[in-house]
């Protein structure tokens, strides 16, 4: 019995945050890794764009629950996604056409698209800042509980109970979709397959017919979806703050080269990789060993490895090993 | 002379603005954003010997400036005996655990050839001075943040004169560079961006978090100056007698005495804080003058012309026999030091240290653009680009406000546009910063001042 009270404080507190946590980052290491490949550069405006469809989210979703608009039991956010998804997509087009363009047809560095990505960065956050502020916002409504931790003891008896939310299971369950959709799109489509032609060689694919100015809308279009929805779930599941958005491009970015930058699939594991690697580093084990341990030796302290807020370390270290010993990632051969 | 021309008047404009600041706001803030454009024209100096001399994106600026900070406090701040008492030995047994396995593990690297059994060994080592250090410094650390938390809570400093906390600042930099630039700085340069600036942010939260080394988001007031105290100045005759020497045509227009000594008391407060101002100004200028003479000997030297062709093109400069990755990881040691210092002479200037204020966009991604929109690899440039956009960075509020009031003019006081427009007012910063960086990187990529190269 301690031995399943046991595992399920580890399902309660670990894994499946560590999930949801870990689709929010595939999400956006997806998002991080097809514009690597496809246009080439690291886009440091990355967590500022997810925080600008979310941003529309939160508008929208005020102004739903101001009409009285709701969407049953799930949350009024999930109605707002197709319209912010299509700003968001609006609004890249319009920073592609305006900024980025110019420097592709110069056949410009990498480094340099990183700088104006760093501009584009800058301006975003100020459009961000003006419109909503910096104050943190909630904008869950619907149920918040799919099993409540009382529910769960009284059906199994057991001493411990497991909570799913609600932002939990709707963020598995839209990842799982997204996710599909994308690599079937990109596996079985003729325009996925020729934007991986253009990210494998630029050259030979512009030989072969591939219209470049295509690839690109397409790949920036792809983009604002995984970029809004994984901004929104996350804003759903913790809350809405742009400061926090932009702090979450560092284990984005590391999830995208832990899985081989360039390889979507490589990517969407990477997420769940750096995800499940920081909160099972941080999480305090003492609850968990209390049950398997006999009391008489059981130690005093929390039993954590690192402390949370040295969690930035945990992205930082797998990075940086990944980059020393497997620099093309750590899913190597698996070619998508 | 007809070479410096572009320079002399970029910086005569700049320095104007300043004066008209001066002028028409007050001296005291006119002399703030003066010292804080010197401040960030160190940096600046630092991040363009990295990114303009070497091409080395670093974006781990604001790590640097915060550990210049943290040296201002572990040198100048008196030490606390109590709190050295309870828990320093136990500190000092934990520094020493860190250094003796960094040095086994370097001997077992240089003794035991490469295989899975030196791996096992290496994390052995790890592991057990993990949980080594885990022991004994646990409860000292409790011990020594039990000691007054109000006021100190923490180890404290040496107790020495502050401008020695400079050296020591760069010094800390230094030295976190050259373990980064060991590890990193053979990646491609998109990634040694994520990497260092992954970096700074976990330098910022030890700071942030280890409270027995500088009270951590307790901040640390009251640090010490290179610069007498205002409250002293007002006291002081010598100071008065000055004050009064400089208005004397305005004293004496007036007649009454009590008028007069009223009106002589609160020049006496206006100056003092000028006065005080003006002797960082000094100070910082005297920095910013000899690095710019040694970055520009350096440049022109033939390590100059050497570092510009590893940038340039690296192979052949390689093929040349020259060792790129020494020198990169020695200019990313320059670069850094400089950025440090920079950081320890912010924190003397704010008389105090505020961990919680480190954030990437201020300390990093601002500097960046003073670099880019200066001129790259022109130490001129990347000065005035300092001096440029602080001066942007501090008058983008007011500046924005003036816009604001201009175009809601029509609309009515409380309409909630012009409210909010108001409110948010302070967030145009950004968006000018941003705005300007990519304007200059369309229209004029190498910025303001362009790199010159001399030809011999």
């Amino acid at each position: 019995m301690d031995f399943i009270n046991a595992i399920i404080v580890l399902t309660n507190y670990t894994i499946i945050p560590a999930l949801t946590y870990g689709s929010q980052l595939a999400l956006g290491a997806i998002f991080v890794t097809l514009i690597y490949g496809i246009l080439r550069f690291a886009n440091f405006a990355t967590g500022d764009m997810m925080s600008f469809g979310t941003m529309f989210a939160v508008l929208l979703t005020y102004y739903f629950q101001s009409k009285g608009v709701s969407f049953g039991f799930l949350p009024t956010a999930l109605l707002t996604i197709p319209f912010a998804t299509v700003a968001m997509i609006f609004y890249m087009l319009i920073i592609d056409k305006t900024v980025f363009s110019y420097y592709r047809i110069k056949k410009s560095p990498p480094v340099q698209f990183a700088m104006v990505s760093v501009g584009v960065m800058f301006v975003t956050q100020a459009i961000i800042r003006i419109i909503i502020g910096t104050t943190d916002r909630r904008f869950l409504d619907g149920e918040k509980f799919i099993l409540k931790a009382s529910e769960f003891k009284e059906i199994t008896g057991l001493n411990e109970g497991l909570t799913i939310k609600s932002t939990q299971a709707i963020t598995i369950i839209i990842t799982i979709i997204v996710v599909s959709i994308i690599f079937w799109f990109l596996n079985k489509t003729k325009t996925g397959t020729s934007m991986r032609a253009y990210s494998d060689n630029e050259d030979l694919a512009l030989l072969s017919g591939i219209d470049p100015k295509k690839v690109v809308m397409i790949t920036w279009i792809i983009a604002g979806v995984l970029a809004t929805i994984g901004g929104i779930l996350y804003g759903l599941d913790k809350s809405y703050r742009p400061f926090v958005y932009f702090n979450n491009m560092l284990p984005i970015f590391a999830a995208a080269i832990v899985g081989g930058i360039g390889k979507p699939f490589g990517a969407f594991l990477g997420g769940y990789v750096i995800a499940f690697a920081e909160i099972f580093l941080t999480y305090a084990y003492k609850k968990f060993f209390s049950y398997l341990l006999p009391s008489n030796i059981m130690p005093d302290s929390m039993l954590q490895f690192i402390s949370t807020d040295y969690k930035f370390a945990i992205s930082f270290s797998i990075l940086v090993l990944v980059l020393l010993f497997r620099p093309s990632g750590i899913f190597e051969g698996k070619k998508l | 002379m007809r070479k410096y021309e572009d320079i002399i008047t970029a910086y005569t404009i700049i320095l104007l603005l300043i004066f008209v600041v001066g002028i028409f706001q007050s001296w005291s803030t006119a002399l703030t954003i003066f010292n804080y454009c010197l401040i960030s024209a160190v940096m600046t100096i630092g991040a363009n010997i990295q990114w303009g001399y070497a091409g080395l994106i670093n974006f781990g600026i604001m790590g640097y400036t915060a550990l210049g900070g943290l040296a201002v406090v572990l040198v100048s701040v008196s030490p606390v005996p109590e709190a050295w008492r309870v828990g320093g030995s136990n500190m000092l047994i934990s520094l020493g655990v860190i250094v003796g396995s960094i040095f086994l593990i370097k001997y077992i690297i240089k003794k035991i050839p490469k295989s899975k059994k030196r791996n096992y060994i290496i994390s052995a080592i790890i592991i057990t001075g993990l949980i080594l250090l885990r022991i004994i410094s646990v409860p000292a650390i409790e011990n020594i943040e039990a000691v007054d938390p109000a006021k100190t809570g923490f180890l404290g400093g040496l107790g020495l004169p502050v401008l020695f906390s400079w050296i020591v600042g760069g010094l800390f930099a230094a030295g976190i560079a050259f373990i980064i630039g060991k590890v990193a700085l053979g990646l491609r340069a998109d990634y040694l961006a994520i990497a260092t600036l992954l970096i700074a942010e976990i330098v910022v939260s030890i700071i942030k978090h280890e409270d027995w080394l500088a009270r951590g988001v307790k901040n640390v007031i009251g640090l010490k100056r290179p610069a007498p105290y205002e409250v002293n100045l007002q006291t002081s005759p010598w100071f008065i007698d000055l004050v009064e020497k400089i208005h004397s045509s305005k004293l004496s227009m007036i007649t009454s005495i009590t008028d007069k000594q009223n009106l002589l008391n609160q020049l006496v407060i206006e100056s003092s804080s000028v006065f005080v101002k003006l002797c960082f100004a000094s100070l910082f200028l005297t920095v910013v003058v000899v690095l710019l003479i040694l970055t520009q000997k350096a440049l022109y030297s033939p390590w100059g012309r050497m570092m510009r062709a590893i940038r340039d093109n690296e192979d052949a400069a390689n093929a040349m026999g020259k060792n790129v990755v020494k020198q990169h990881l020695l200019i990313f040691i320059l670069g850094s030091a400089i950025v440090g210092l920079a950081g320890a002479m912010m924190v003397t200037n704010d008389g105090l240290f505020t961990p919680g204020s480190y954030r990437p966009m201020r300390y990093t991604f601002v500097i960046w653009v003073m670099v880019i929109v200066g001129g790259t690899g022109n130490n001129f440039g990347a000065i005035l680009g300092g001096f440029v956009v602080w001066f942007l960075w501090v008058q983008a509020a007011p500046i924005a406000l003036f816009f604001i009031e201009l175009f809601t003019s029509h609309l009515p006081e409380t309409h909630y546009l012009k409210l909010h427009l108001i409110e948010s007012a302070p967030y145009f910063r950004f968006l000018l910063v941003g705005l300007g960086l990519l304007i200059i990187m369309r229209y004029r990529p190498q910025g303001i001042l362009p790199e010159k190269i001399v030809k011999h």
